[in-house]
Protein backbone atom coordinates (compact mmCIF):
# COMPACT_ATOMS: atom_id res chain seq x y z
CA UNK A 1 0.00 0.00 0.00
CA UNK A 2 1.54 3.21 -0.77
CA UNK A 3 2.10 5.58 1.73
CA UNK A 4 1.35 8.81 0.27
CA UNK A 5 -2.34 7.09 -0.19
CA UNK A 6 -2.60 6.57 3.58
CA UNK A 7 -1.37 9.58 4.55
CA UNK A 8 -4.43 11.14 2.29
CA UNK A 9 -6.86 8.92 3.42
CA UNK A 10 -6.49 9.48 7.26
CA UNK A 11 -6.17 13.64 6.24
CA UNK A 12 -9.17 13.55 4.59
CA UNK A 13 -11.39 11.74 6.99
CA UNK A 14 -9.98 14.18 9.71
CA UNK A 15 -11.09 17.06 7.01
CA UNK A 16 -14.64 15.37 7.00
CA UNK A 17 -15.26 15.11 10.89
CA UNK A 18 -14.26 18.62 11.19
CA UNK A 19 -16.51 19.88 8.18
CA UNK A 20 -19.33 17.50 9.92
CA UNK A 21 -18.27 18.97 13.20
CA UNK A 22 -18.28 22.42 12.30
CA UNK A 23 -22.18 21.97 10.57
CA UNK A 24 -23.66 20.36 13.34
CA UNK A 25 -22.11 22.97 15.29
CA UNK A 26 -24.06 25.78 13.34
CA UNK A 27 -26.53 24.19 12.63
CA UNK A 28 -27.57 23.11 16.76
CA UNK A 29 -26.38 27.25 17.42
CA UNK A 30 -28.95 28.40 15.05
CA UNK A 31 -31.69 26.36 16.71
CA UNK A 32 -30.29 27.78 20.32
CA UNK A 33 -32.22 30.99 18.79
CA UNK A 34 -35.22 29.67 17.57
CA UNK A 35 -38.41 28.79 18.81
CA UNK A 36 -40.08 26.06 19.99
CA UNK A 37 -37.81 25.98 23.09
CA UNK A 38 -38.50 23.23 25.34
CA UNK A 39 -38.26 24.79 28.87
CA UNK A 40 -38.65 21.52 30.75
CA UNK A 41 -35.92 19.56 29.10
CA UNK A 42 -33.93 22.30 29.54
CA UNK A 43 -34.58 22.61 33.38
CA UNK A 44 -33.86 18.87 34.01
CA UNK A 45 -30.81 19.10 32.25
CA UNK A 46 -30.16 21.89 34.11
CA UNK A 47 -30.51 20.44 36.77
CA UNK A 48 -28.67 16.68 35.81
CA UNK A 49 -25.57 18.78 35.02
CA UNK A 50 -25.86 21.62 37.42
CA UNK A 51 -26.98 19.54 40.59
CA UNK A 52 -25.81 16.36 40.23
CA UNK A 53 -22.47 17.17 39.56
CA UNK A 54 -21.49 19.17 42.71
CA UNK A 55 -19.96 16.43 44.99
CA UNK A 56 -17.52 15.35 41.67
CA UNK A 57 -16.44 18.78 41.31
CA UNK A 58 -16.59 19.32 45.10
CA UNK A 59 -14.68 16.74 45.72
CA UNK A 60 -12.61 17.31 43.11
CA UNK A 61 -11.95 21.32 44.54
CA UNK A 62 -11.58 20.67 47.94
CA UNK A 63 -8.36 18.16 47.40
CA UNK A 64 -7.10 20.30 44.97
CA UNK A 65 -7.04 22.96 47.13
CA UNK A 66 -5.62 21.57 49.33
CA UNK A 67 -2.93 20.46 47.64
CA UNK A 68 -1.83 23.44 46.01
CA UNK A 69 -1.44 25.33 49.96
CA UNK A 70 0.70 21.97 50.90
CA UNK A 71 2.91 22.17 47.74
CA UNK A 72 3.20 25.91 47.79
CA UNK A 73 4.02 26.04 51.52
CA UNK A 74 7.24 23.80 50.99
CA UNK A 75 8.70 26.35 48.71
CA UNK A 76 8.68 29.77 50.28
CA UNK A 77 10.30 30.74 53.29
CA UNK A 78 8.05 31.04 56.53
CA UNK A 79 7.84 34.64 56.74
CA UNK A 80 6.44 34.75 53.14
CA UNK A 81 4.22 31.84 53.05
CA UNK A 82 0.99 32.90 55.10
CA UNK A 83 0.48 35.50 51.76
CA UNK A 84 2.15 33.36 49.15
CA UNK A 85 0.00 29.98 49.84
CA UNK A 86 -3.35 32.33 50.10
CA UNK A 87 -2.14 34.25 46.79
CA UNK A 88 -1.17 31.05 44.63
CA UNK A 89 -4.74 29.07 45.86
CA UNK A 90 -6.82 31.88 44.99
CA UNK A 91 -5.13 32.86 41.69
CA UNK A 92 -4.66 29.16 40.65
CA UNK A 93 -8.39 27.78 41.83
CA UNK A 94 -9.66 30.82 39.52
CA UNK A 95 -8.03 31.11 36.78
CA UNK A 96 -7.22 27.55 35.62
CA UNK A 97 -7.41 24.25 38.29
CA UNK A 98 -11.16 25.68 38.59
CA UNK A 99 -12.70 25.57 35.24
CA UNK A 100 -9.96 22.79 33.93
CA UNK A 101 -10.60 20.45 36.77
CA UNK A 102 -14.74 21.30 36.85
CA UNK A 103 -14.69 20.82 32.98
CA UNK A 104 -12.84 17.46 32.68
CA UNK A 105 -14.92 15.92 35.85
CA UNK A 106 -18.62 17.28 33.82
CA UNK A 107 -17.06 16.16 30.40
CA UNK A 108 -16.30 12.60 31.96
CA UNK A 109 -19.71 12.53 33.90
CA UNK A 110 -22.18 14.56 31.36
CA UNK A 111 -20.15 14.16 27.64
CA UNK A 112 -20.17 10.20 28.37
CA UNK A 113 -24.00 10.14 29.78
CA UNK A 114 -25.29 12.30 26.65
CA UNK A 115 -23.53 10.83 23.68
CA UNK A 116 -24.62 7.12 25.88
CA UNK A 117 -28.07 8.94 25.34
CA UNK A 118 -28.30 10.27 22.56
CA UNK A 119 -26.80 7.48 20.52
CA UNK A 120 -28.86 4.75 21.96
CA UNK A 121 -31.87 6.74 20.96
CA UNK A 122 -30.26 7.02 17.40
CA UNK A 123 -29.78 3.44 16.91
CA UNK A 124 -32.79 2.52 18.38
CA UNK A 125 -34.81 4.99 15.46
CA UNK A 126 -36.34 6.91 18.32
CA UNK A 127 -34.38 10.08 16.82
CA UNK A 128 -35.76 9.14 13.36
CA UNK A 129 -39.34 8.61 15.82
CA UNK A 130 -38.95 12.08 16.82
CA UNK A 131 -39.20 13.18 13.14
CA UNK A 132 -42.37 11.76 12.23
CA UNK A 133 -43.60 13.05 15.23
CA UNK A 134 -42.80 16.71 13.82
CA UNK A 135 -40.46 17.07 16.54
CA UNK A 136 -37.14 18.65 15.76
CA UNK A 137 -34.22 16.35 17.17
CA UNK A 138 -31.87 19.15 17.90
CA UNK A 139 -34.43 21.88 19.19
CA UNK A 140 -35.78 18.63 21.16
CA UNK A 141 -32.23 16.79 22.19
CA UNK A 142 -29.52 19.19 21.41
CA UNK A 143 -30.64 22.37 22.05
CA UNK A 144 -31.49 22.03 25.92
CA UNK A 145 -28.04 20.29 26.53
CA UNK A 146 -26.00 23.05 25.05
CA UNK A 147 -28.05 26.00 26.83
CA UNK A 148 -27.94 23.47 30.23
CA UNK A 149 -23.83 23.15 29.60
CA UNK A 150 -23.23 26.60 28.98
CA UNK A 151 -24.67 28.09 32.10
CA UNK A 152 -24.18 25.83 34.62
CA UNK A 153 -20.44 25.10 34.10
CA UNK A 154 -19.74 28.51 35.24
CA UNK A 155 -21.58 27.69 38.30
CA UNK A 156 -20.18 24.71 39.16
CA UNK A 157 -17.03 26.23 38.78
CA UNK A 158 -17.31 29.53 41.29
CA UNK A 159 -18.68 26.79 43.54
CA UNK A 160 -15.56 24.79 43.10
CA UNK A 161 -13.29 28.04 43.39
CA UNK A 162 -14.72 28.75 46.83
CA UNK A 163 -14.65 25.40 47.84
CA UNK A 164 -10.62 25.17 46.62
CA UNK A 165 -9.98 28.45 48.37
CA UNK A 166 -11.68 27.33 51.64
CA UNK A 167 -9.70 23.58 51.03
CA UNK A 168 -6.60 25.96 50.77
CA UNK A 169 -7.46 28.01 53.61
CA UNK A 170 -8.42 24.70 56.01
CA UNK A 171 -5.03 23.09 55.26
CA UNK A 172 -3.05 26.13 56.09
CA UNK A 173 -5.24 27.26 59.38
CA UNK A 174 -4.69 23.30 60.56
CA UNK A 175 -1.47 22.09 59.28
CA UNK A 176 0.59 25.21 58.35
CA UNK A 177 -0.27 26.99 61.76
CA UNK A 178 -1.59 30.38 59.69
CA UNK A 179 -4.02 32.78 61.01
CA UNK A 180 -7.75 32.63 60.10
CA UNK A 181 -7.67 35.95 59.68
CA UNK A 182 -4.49 36.59 58.24
CA UNK A 183 -4.99 33.90 55.43
CA UNK A 184 -8.84 35.01 55.09
CA UNK A 185 -7.40 39.06 53.90
CA UNK A 186 -4.38 37.77 52.28
CA UNK A 187 -6.37 35.67 50.17
CA UNK A 188 -9.32 39.25 49.70
CA UNK A 189 -5.96 41.06 48.71
CA UNK A 190 -4.80 38.59 45.95
CA UNK A 191 -8.38 37.77 44.68
CA UNK A 192 -8.92 39.47 41.22
CA UNK A 193 -11.38 40.44 39.21
CA UNK A 194 -10.38 39.43 36.09
CA UNK A 195 -9.17 36.22 37.24
CA UNK A 196 -12.50 35.29 38.65
CA UNK A 197 -14.52 36.24 35.06
CA UNK A 198 -11.69 34.36 32.57
CA UNK A 199 -12.42 31.57 34.81
CA UNK A 200 -16.28 31.98 34.50
CA UNK A 201 -15.70 32.50 30.58
CA UNK A 202 -13.77 29.62 29.92
CA UNK A 203 -16.22 27.35 32.09
CA UNK A 204 -18.89 28.73 29.54
CA UNK A 205 -17.27 27.42 27.22
CA UNK A 206 -15.84 24.01 28.21
CA UNK A 207 -19.49 23.76 29.18
CA UNK A 208 -20.70 24.43 25.30
CA UNK A 209 -17.79 21.98 23.86
CA UNK A 210 -18.85 19.26 26.43
CA UNK A 211 -22.27 19.48 25.30
CA UNK A 212 -21.06 20.05 21.52
CA UNK A 213 -19.42 16.84 21.58
CA UNK A 214 -21.69 14.81 23.58
CA UNK A 215 -24.36 15.47 21.41
CA UNK A 216 -22.22 14.97 17.96
CA UNK A 217 -20.64 11.48 19.22
CA UNK A 218 -24.28 10.69 20.35
CA UNK A 219 -26.23 11.72 16.86
CA UNK A 220 -23.86 10.59 14.45
CA UNK A 221 -23.40 7.11 16.25
CA UNK A 222 -24.51 4.02 14.38
CA UNK A 223 -23.91 0.39 14.15
CA UNK A 224 -25.82 -1.12 17.55
CA UNK A 225 -23.72 -1.49 21.01
CA UNK A 226 -20.53 -0.67 19.78
CA UNK A 227 -20.92 2.65 18.11
CA UNK A 228 -22.73 3.48 21.26
CA UNK A 229 -19.53 2.51 23.45
CA UNK A 230 -16.87 4.22 20.84
CA UNK A 231 -19.59 7.23 20.45
CA UNK A 232 -19.08 7.34 24.81
CA UNK A 233 -15.62 7.81 24.08
CA UNK A 234 -14.89 9.90 21.66
CA UNK A 235 -17.66 12.06 23.09
CA UNK A 236 -15.35 12.57 26.50
CA UNK A 237 -12.07 12.13 24.80
CA UNK A 238 -12.53 14.75 22.19
CA UNK A 239 -14.24 17.07 24.74
CA UNK A 240 -11.33 16.89 27.08
CA UNK A 241 -8.47 17.08 24.44
CA UNK A 242 -10.56 20.38 23.33
CA UNK A 243 -10.85 21.69 26.65
CA UNK A 244 -6.95 21.66 27.70
CA UNK A 245 -6.44 22.98 23.94
CA UNK A 246 -9.24 25.76 24.44
CA UNK A 247 -7.82 26.50 28.16
CA UNK A 248 -4.62 27.87 26.64
CA UNK A 249 -6.22 29.62 24.12
CA UNK A 250 -8.66 31.73 26.54
CA UNK A 251 -5.41 32.20 28.45
CA UNK A 252 -3.62 33.66 25.66
CA UNK A 253 -7.45 36.28 24.96
CA UNK A 254 -7.40 37.29 28.24
CA UNK A 255 -3.87 37.62 29.77
CA UNK A 256 -1.44 38.26 26.95
CA UNK B 1 -58.42 7.16 -7.45
CA UNK B 2 -56.10 9.92 -6.96
CA UNK B 3 -52.67 8.84 -5.75
CA UNK B 4 -51.58 9.57 -2.41
CA UNK B 5 -47.77 8.72 -2.89
CA UNK B 6 -46.15 8.71 -5.88
CA UNK B 7 -42.36 7.68 -6.43
CA UNK B 8 -40.89 8.04 -9.99
CA UNK B 9 -37.56 6.71 -11.01
CA UNK B 10 -35.92 7.15 -7.09
CA UNK B 11 -32.46 6.35 -6.74
CA UNK B 12 -30.62 6.24 -3.83
CA UNK B 13 -26.25 4.69 -3.22
CA UNK B 14 -24.70 4.32 -0.03
CA UNK B 15 -20.75 4.44 -1.22
CA UNK B 16 -20.66 2.10 -3.63
CA UNK B 17 -23.62 -0.04 -2.90
CA UNK B 18 -26.98 0.81 -5.09
CA UNK B 19 -30.16 0.37 -2.55
CA UNK B 20 -32.40 1.86 -4.68
CA UNK B 21 -31.92 1.49 -8.56
CA UNK B 22 -34.69 3.66 -10.24
CA UNK B 23 -37.47 2.78 -8.34
CA UNK B 24 -41.43 3.72 -8.97
CA UNK B 25 -44.00 3.13 -7.00
CA UNK B 26 -47.91 4.68 -6.20
CA UNK B 27 -50.26 3.97 -3.81
CA UNK B 28 -53.81 5.47 -4.12
CA UNK B 29 -56.09 7.10 -1.69
CA UNK B 30 -57.22 4.95 1.13
CA UNK B 31 -55.33 1.75 -0.38
CA UNK B 32 -53.06 -0.15 1.83
CA UNK B 33 -49.65 -0.82 -0.11
CA UNK B 34 -47.25 -3.73 1.39
CA UNK B 35 -44.00 -4.02 -0.18
CA UNK B 36 -42.35 -7.36 0.57
CA UNK B 37 -39.07 -8.20 -0.40
CA UNK B 38 -35.90 -9.91 1.12
CA UNK B 39 -33.86 -8.32 3.56
CA UNK B 40 -31.13 -5.83 2.10
CA UNK B 41 -33.67 -5.17 -1.19
CA UNK B 42 -34.24 -1.50 -0.14
CA UNK B 43 -37.41 -1.77 1.77
CA UNK B 44 -36.42 0.47 4.78
CA UNK B 45 -34.60 3.16 2.49
CA UNK B 46 -37.97 3.41 0.70
CA UNK B 47 -39.89 4.77 3.44
CA UNK B 48 -37.19 6.55 4.72
CA UNK B 49 -36.84 8.04 1.92
CA UNK B 50 -40.30 9.28 1.40
CA UNK B 51 -40.21 10.57 5.15
CA UNK B 52 -37.29 12.55 4.38
CA UNK B 53 -34.83 10.82 6.38
CA UNK B 54 -32.93 10.01 3.35
CA UNK B 55 -32.05 11.95 0.58
CA UNK B 56 -32.46 9.87 -2.76
CA UNK B 57 -29.83 10.77 -5.30
CA UNK B 58 -32.27 11.08 -7.74
CA UNK B 59 -35.88 11.25 -8.75
CA UNK B 60 -38.74 12.59 -7.31
CA UNK B 61 -41.19 11.66 -4.55
CA UNK B 62 -44.64 13.35 -4.58
CA UNK B 63 -47.33 13.12 -1.65
CA UNK B 64 -50.86 14.56 -2.48
CA UNK B 65 -49.14 15.81 -6.08
CA UNK B 66 -47.06 17.90 -4.42
CA UNK B 67 -43.00 17.24 -4.75
CA UNK B 68 -41.39 16.58 -1.66
CA UNK B 69 -37.50 16.15 -2.42
CA UNK B 70 -35.66 19.20 -0.83
CA UNK B 71 -38.46 20.29 1.31
CA UNK B 72 -37.26 23.11 4.04
CA UNK B 73 -37.56 22.12 7.75
CA UNK B 74 -40.67 23.42 8.28
CA UNK B 75 -42.63 22.66 5.81
CA UNK B 76 -41.59 19.34 6.03
CA UNK B 77 -42.54 19.44 9.57
CA UNK B 78 -45.88 20.17 8.04
CA UNK B 79 -46.09 17.53 5.57
CA UNK B 80 -44.79 14.63 8.32
CA UNK B 81 -47.88 16.43 10.90
CA UNK B 82 -49.99 13.72 8.46
CA UNK B 83 -47.32 10.81 8.59
CA UNK B 84 -47.79 8.27 11.28
CA UNK B 85 -45.24 5.44 12.05
CA UNK B 86 -44.69 2.28 13.37
CA UNK B 87 -41.06 1.16 13.80
CA UNK B 88 -39.72 -1.62 13.59
CA UNK B 89 -38.55 -1.77 16.94
CA UNK B 90 -41.69 0.50 18.34
CA UNK B 91 -38.81 2.86 19.11
CA UNK B 92 -40.60 4.40 22.00
CA UNK B 93 -38.84 7.21 24.16
CA UNK B 94 -37.81 5.43 26.90
CA UNK B 95 -37.18 8.31 29.06
CA UNK B 96 -41.31 9.23 28.95
CA UNK B 97 -43.99 7.32 30.30
CA UNK B 98 -46.16 5.29 27.58
CA UNK B 99 -49.48 7.80 27.94
CA UNK B 100 -46.58 10.89 27.16
CA UNK B 101 -45.15 8.32 23.94
CA UNK B 102 -48.82 8.30 22.42
CA UNK B 103 -49.83 11.66 23.41
CA UNK B 104 -46.26 13.18 21.72
CA UNK B 105 -47.43 14.14 19.14
CA UNK B 106 -50.59 15.46 20.30
CA UNK B 107 -48.63 17.49 22.51
CA UNK B 108 -45.18 18.75 20.73
CA UNK B 109 -46.79 18.69 16.88
CA UNK B 110 -50.27 19.89 17.66
CA UNK B 111 -49.74 21.80 20.77
CA UNK B 112 -52.67 20.53 22.49
CA UNK B 113 -52.73 20.45 26.62
CA UNK B 114 -51.04 18.04 28.68
CA UNK B 115 -54.43 17.01 30.40
CA UNK B 116 -56.48 16.62 27.57
CA UNK B 117 -53.77 14.78 25.43
CA UNK B 118 -53.39 12.78 28.48
CA UNK B 119 -57.67 12.19 27.95
CA UNK B 120 -56.87 11.27 24.33
CA UNK B 121 -54.07 9.39 24.77
CA UNK B 122 -56.20 7.33 26.88
CA UNK B 123 -58.56 6.37 24.49
CA UNK B 124 -55.89 5.93 22.29
CA UNK B 125 -54.67 3.19 24.46
CA UNK B 126 -57.94 1.70 24.34
CA UNK B 127 -58.30 1.16 21.03
CA UNK B 128 -55.24 -0.95 20.77
CA UNK B 129 -56.23 -2.78 23.81
CA UNK B 130 -54.60 -1.63 26.23
CA UNK B 131 -55.91 -0.15 29.90
CA UNK B 132 -55.28 3.00 31.48
CA UNK B 133 -53.35 1.55 34.15
CA UNK B 134 -50.80 0.71 31.39
CA UNK B 135 -50.12 4.98 30.71
CA UNK B 136 -48.07 5.17 33.75
CA UNK B 137 -45.75 2.41 32.97
CA UNK B 138 -42.42 2.81 31.14
CA UNK B 139 -41.55 1.10 27.92
CA UNK B 140 -38.99 -1.13 29.30
CA UNK B 141 -41.46 -2.42 31.61
CA UNK B 142 -43.82 -3.96 29.19
CA UNK B 143 -43.52 -6.56 26.82
CA UNK B 144 -41.95 -6.77 23.42
CA UNK B 145 -46.20 -7.10 21.83
CA UNK B 146 -47.21 -4.21 23.83
CA UNK B 147 -44.80 -2.10 23.26
CA UNK B 148 -45.91 -2.61 19.18
CA UNK B 149 -49.41 -1.94 20.22
CA UNK B 150 -48.11 1.47 22.23
CA UNK B 151 -46.16 1.78 19.03
CA UNK B 152 -49.53 1.77 16.88
CA UNK B 153 -51.46 3.56 19.68
CA UNK B 154 -48.55 6.66 18.86
CA UNK B 155 -49.02 6.16 15.25
CA UNK B 156 -52.28 6.90 15.11
CA UNK B 157 -52.60 9.05 18.34
CA UNK B 158 -52.63 12.34 15.88
CA UNK B 159 -54.80 10.89 13.78
CA UNK B 160 -52.07 10.52 10.52
CA UNK B 161 -53.90 10.37 6.98
CA UNK B 162 -50.78 8.38 5.62
CA UNK B 163 -49.80 5.35 8.00
CA UNK B 164 -46.42 3.76 7.79
CA UNK B 165 -45.62 0.08 9.31
CA UNK B 166 -41.56 -1.10 9.26
CA UNK B 167 -42.12 -4.56 9.87
CA UNK B 168 -44.91 -4.57 12.31
CA UNK B 169 -44.59 -8.53 13.00
CA UNK B 170 -41.08 -8.87 12.96
CA UNK B 171 -39.98 -10.55 16.72
CA UNK B 172 -43.65 -11.00 17.90
CA UNK B 173 -44.95 -15.16 18.64
CA UNK B 174 -47.11 -16.16 15.86
CA UNK B 175 -50.61 -14.99 17.73
CA UNK B 176 -49.24 -11.78 18.83
CA UNK B 177 -48.53 -10.94 15.17
CA UNK B 178 -52.10 -11.77 14.16
CA UNK B 179 -53.62 -9.26 16.84
CA UNK B 180 -51.50 -6.81 15.65
CA UNK B 181 -52.16 -7.55 12.28
CA UNK B 182 -55.85 -7.52 12.54
CA UNK B 183 -55.33 -4.07 15.22
CA UNK B 184 -53.44 -2.50 11.84
CA UNK B 185 -56.38 -3.30 9.81
CA UNK B 186 -58.87 -2.39 12.29
CA UNK B 187 -57.52 1.26 12.96
CA UNK B 188 -56.52 1.96 9.70
CA UNK B 189 -60.08 1.37 8.50
CA UNK B 190 -61.30 3.39 11.16
CA UNK B 191 -59.19 6.63 9.96
CA UNK B 192 -59.90 6.00 6.35
CA UNK B 193 -55.79 6.31 6.29
CA UNK B 194 -53.90 5.46 3.43
CA UNK B 195 -50.78 2.98 4.36
CA UNK B 196 -47.47 1.46 2.93
CA UNK B 197 -46.11 -1.37 5.12
CA UNK B 198 -43.26 -3.00 4.84
CA UNK B 199 -42.68 -6.84 5.60
CA UNK B 200 -41.45 -10.02 5.15
CA UNK B 201 -43.85 -12.17 6.80
CA UNK B 202 -46.34 -13.34 4.37
CA UNK B 203 -49.22 -13.82 6.31
CA UNK B 204 -49.10 -10.42 7.66
CA UNK B 205 -48.55 -9.18 3.92
CA UNK B 206 -52.03 -10.93 3.05
CA UNK B 207 -54.04 -9.92 5.78
CA UNK B 208 -52.97 -5.83 5.38
CA UNK B 209 -52.30 -5.58 1.90
CA UNK B 210 -54.67 -4.38 -0.72
CA UNK B 211 -51.83 -4.66 -3.19
CA UNK B 212 -48.54 -5.95 -2.98
CA UNK B 213 -45.97 -4.72 -4.21
CA UNK B 214 -42.15 -6.68 -4.70
CA UNK B 215 -38.87 -5.22 -4.27
CA UNK B 216 -35.45 -6.99 -5.62
CA UNK B 217 -32.21 -5.43 -5.73
CA UNK B 218 -34.02 -1.86 -6.05
CA UNK B 219 -36.27 -2.10 -8.24
CA UNK B 220 -40.11 -3.12 -8.10
CA UNK B 221 -40.55 -6.58 -9.86
CA UNK B 222 -43.96 -7.20 -9.33
CA UNK B 223 -47.24 -5.32 -8.09
CA UNK B 224 -50.68 -6.31 -8.25
CA UNK B 225 -54.26 -7.34 -5.72
CA UNK B 226 -52.74 -8.85 -2.73
CA UNK B 227 -54.82 -12.09 -3.44
CA UNK B 228 -53.13 -12.73 -6.94
CA UNK B 229 -49.63 -12.89 -5.09
CA UNK B 230 -50.02 -16.92 -4.77
CA UNK B 231 -49.69 -17.30 -8.04
CA UNK B 232 -47.64 -14.27 -10.05
CA UNK B 233 -46.79 -16.20 -12.53
CA UNK B 234 -43.10 -14.42 -11.71
CA UNK B 235 -40.56 -17.22 -10.22
CA UNK B 236 -38.76 -14.36 -7.69
CA UNK B 237 -41.90 -13.63 -6.71
CA UNK B 238 -42.86 -17.70 -6.06
CA UNK B 239 -39.57 -18.08 -4.68
CA UNK B 240 -39.90 -15.73 -1.58
CA UNK B 241 -43.88 -15.61 -0.97
CA UNK B 242 -43.47 -19.74 -0.69
CA UNK B 243 -40.22 -19.00 1.25
CA UNK B 244 -37.66 -21.51 -1.35
CA UNK B 245 -33.63 -21.73 -0.65
CA UNK B 246 -33.45 -22.32 -4.43
CA UNK B 247 -35.08 -20.11 -7.45
CA UNK B 248 -33.93 -17.03 -9.17
CA UNK B 249 -32.94 -14.82 -6.19
CA UNK B 250 -29.41 -15.46 -4.45
CA UNK B 251 -29.22 -14.53 -1.11
CA UNK B 252 -25.91 -12.34 -0.92
CA UNK B 253 -24.05 -14.47 1.71
CA UNK B 254 -21.32 -11.63 1.85
CA UNK B 255 -22.82 -7.99 2.08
Amino acid sequence: MNLLALVGRVFLAFLTQVGQFTLFALVSLSHCLRPPFYLRLTARQMIEIGYYSLPVVGLTAIFTGMVLALQTSSGFSELAAESSVAMIVAWGMTRELGPVLAGLMVAGRIGAAMAAEIGTMKVTEQVDALYTLSTNPYKYLVVPRLIAGATMLPLLVLVADIIGIFGGYVLGTTKLGFSEHGYISATWRHLEFIGVVSGLTKAAVFGLVIALMGCYHGIHSRGGAQGVGKATTNAVVSASILILLLNYVLTEMFFA
Amino acid sequence: MTDKITLENVSKSFGRKTVLDGLSLSVEKGQSLVIIGGSGSGKSVTLKCILGLIHPDRGSIKVDGRETVGLSGRERARMLSRFGMLFQGAALFDSLPVWENVAFGLIEGQGIRRKEARDRAVDTLAQVGLGADVGDLFPSELSGGMQKRVGLARAIATRPEIIFFDEPTTGLDPIMADVINDLIVKCVKDLGATTLSITHDMSSASKIADRIAMLYQGRMIWEGPAKDVWNSGNDYVDQFVHGRADGPIRMALRA
